[in-house]
């Protein structure tokens, strides 16, 4: 994209495109924006009409949307955190010259290929569930009392499954990127007395920069909004403890059959998405266009 | 200091032998170039040297040292490659400081060491830049400056100047000759490029097939070349070789006889054959002349020499300068 010529050029190929998805977006976005304003309840159809802010208030003054806010938060990052850090260290291993890599290889890959609601059930019934879990016969061979996952860390083992789910993607993305280093660099380095430890966050972990912020940016934009594995496994609770902003919407719709509500509670969700994304494009971000 | 010595080096890969039994002695403060064709083990030779492969039989000594066993950093040797492999992500001072940082050396010394290596490749102005807004004669610099910070025992270079263009490549070759002179370090150099490698040696060593064909300095590969191989990797245009016995000489295999000891002439010669292409590069004319008998040959006259396909001509060896080689390729010394 150097010259005016390309430029004009890459404008005008956009376009269609751009046109379609801002359609796309605008429709729901002001249909949404309309019934947050105003008083729409499925069970009380009478009461209708404008509704100022108090959908607004309401949603926001609310302390589960506290308790949904810090948990999507907590839940985002975590994942993150898990999956990069276990991206890259998988990375790595898939990297070293070992029998049997090309199964190695898929096997890593194939969580991704399993729905979330799929891998949340069986999570939650093969290998979380306190009476004949997987994990629960582990402990009980080793002599603890088996834990109710679901009932006692609700949104921890909402967090291991999302996690489980999203390492592949990570592990994928941080694996090409590893592999396109140039074996000279890593030479070179090595003969200018660079260790493995050296090695690693001297020459390669620069170099996965923008893989990194690829999945980082990428993985956000799914995790703000995790739904099906909260609905099949813990139901949004204990009471609100593994609830997300997604999940409350959801709550206010289809459970308390608030339609203005949920909308308001969508309209924030935008919003936060929104301030999120800002940050991240402002801190990662610029390691895209390097 | 920076003696190297090679015993009985080897190297296979998986079945194949790429290094065989090599023997050398690359003196302190010696320029050696590596040259042979392509495939031939001078890169492989060089990364065993490096300590970037593992060596399958054999020793490395540096100053009497056997390094074999050795990790790559720790033998003191600082290496230039082809793609240059620099590091993308640092500015230029942080490329040539990188090694003098990874040794724990304090922060000042690394400032004034680069600043220095910088003065002395003109690469002051760019010392904050990146890599990729370098020219490539740029880059090299860099790399090469990484190499000289470190002030090594010796310089490896793995053709350190394919990727420039022709006139670049003749002012960065006389660079590196004259940087290396002035440091006094070793240097291994390695190419495919013989005009590279009879300007820059002092020592050339022609590989071929992962063995060693001849060491010496480059007039005595241009003058007494050990062997066919030798006689018509060096020099351009190649050697002539011609049947023993169709050039009158029947006690030798095969004669060789480069293009500049035969002169041509319209009208009386030794030999005589038909110009089949005339090349004219203005200062030298190249004749491709069919000689029946002899074969193909080629004569490199000097000046413009008027002729043309389908002319008859005439040839006369310079004596004294002709090869000669037993049945198995190797010279027979006691020449004309
Ligand atoms: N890692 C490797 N595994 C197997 N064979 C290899 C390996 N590296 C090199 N070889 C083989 O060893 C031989 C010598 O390779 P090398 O790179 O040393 O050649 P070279 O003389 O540097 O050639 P060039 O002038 O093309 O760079 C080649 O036949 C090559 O195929
Ligand atoms: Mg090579």
């Amino acid at each position: 994209m150097a010259t005016q010529n390309t430029r004009k050029l890459a404008r005008a190929m956009l376009t269609p495109s751009v046109v379609i998805l801002f359609v796309w977006m605008i429709v729901p976005l002001v249909l949404t924006l309309w019934y947050s304003f105003q008083s729409y309840n499925l069970l009380n159809p009478v009461n209708n009409g404008w509704a100022g802010f108090s959908n607004y208030y309401y949603f926001l003054t609310d302390p589960s949307f506290t308790e949904a806010f810090v948990n999507t938060l907590v839940l985002t990052i975590s994942v993150l955190a898990i999956t990069v850090i276990g991206g890259i260290f998988l990375a790595l291993l898939l990297d070293q010259h070992i029998v049997g890599q090309g199964i190695v290889r898929i096997l890593v890959i194939s969580p991704f290929f399993i729905m979330p609601t799929v891998a949340a059930l069986v999570w939650k019934n093969m290998l979380m569930d306190p009476n004949y879990g997987i994990f629960a016969w582990l402990a009980t061979r080793l002599g603890f009392a088996p834990i109710a996952w679901l009932q006692d860390y609700p949104l921890f083992s909402i967090i291991l499954i999302v996690a489980w789910q999203w390492l592949p993607f990570a592990t994928l993305i941080i694996f090409t990127a590893l592999q396109s280093l140039d074996e000279e660099r890593k030479e070179a380095a090595s003969m200018d007395g660079a260790g493995a430890i050296n090695l690693f966050f001297y020459i390669v972990l620069p170099h996965l920069a923008r893989a990194i912020t690829v999945v980082i940016l990428i993985e956000t934009i799914f995790l703000l909004g995790v739904f099906a594995e909260i609905l099949v496994t813990t139901g949004g609770g204990p009471g609100f403890a593994s609830t997300n902003i997604a999940y409350l919407v959801y709550h206010q719709a289809l459970l308390d059959y608030d339609v203005g509500g949920a909308s308001a509670g969508g309209v924030v969700a935008v919003i936060l998405a929104n301030i999120v994304a800002f940050f991240l494009v402002r801190i990662v971000g610029k390691n895209l266009d390097a | 200091m920076g003696k190297i010595v090679l015993e009985g080096v080897e190297k296979t890969f998986g079945a194949i032998k790429v290094i065989q039994n090599v023997n050398l002695t690359v003196d302190d403060g010696s320029f050696v170039v590596f040259v042979g064709p392509s495939g031939c083990g001078k890169s492989t030779l060089l990364r065993l040297i490096a300590g970037l492969e593992d060596v399958t039989a054999g020793k490395i000594l540096i100053d009497g040292v056997d390094v074999v066993n050795t990790p790559p950093a720790k033998r003191g040797l600082s290496m230039v490659f082809q793609s240059y492999a620099l590091y993308p992500h640092m500015s230029v001072r942080s490329n040539i400081g990188f090694g003098l940082k990874m040794a724990g050396r304090p922060k000042a010394e690394i400032d004034r060491k680069v600043e220095a290596a910088a003065a002395t490749l003109n690469l002051t102005p760019y010392l904050d830049r990146r890599p990729r807004a370098l020219s490539g004669g740029q880059r090299q610099r860099v790399a090469i400056g990484r190499a000289i910070v470190r002030e090594p025992k010796a310089f490896l270079f793995d053709e350190p100047l394919s990727n420039l263009d022709a006139a670049l490549r003749v002012q960065m070759r006389i660079e590196i000759a004259r940087l290396q002179d002035t440091l006094g370090t070793t240097a291994i150099y390695v190419t495919h490029d013989q005009v590279e490698a009879m300007t820059m040696a002092d020592k050339i060593v022609v590989l071929s097939a992962g063995r060693i064909e001849q060491v010496g300095s480059p007039l005595e590969l241009y003058n007494k070349p050990d062997n066919l191989f030798v006689a018509g990797f060096i020099g351009s245009p190649k050697m002539n070789f011609i049947p023993g016995a169709a050039a009158g000489d029947p006690g030798a295999a095969t004669i060789g006889i480069r293009p500049e000891h035969i002169a041509a002439s319209r009208d009386s010669g030794t030999w005589s054959g038909t110009v089949t292409v005339a090349e004219h590069v203005g200062s030298d004319t190249f004749l491709y002349i069919n000689a029946g008998p002899l074969g193909d040959l080629t004569v490199r006259s000097v000046g413009e020499m008027g002729v043309k396909p389908g002319d008859r001509i005439f040839m006369t060896p310079e004596p004294g300068r002709i090869h000669r080689f037993d049945p198995a390729g190797h010279a027979i010394v006691a020449a004309h």
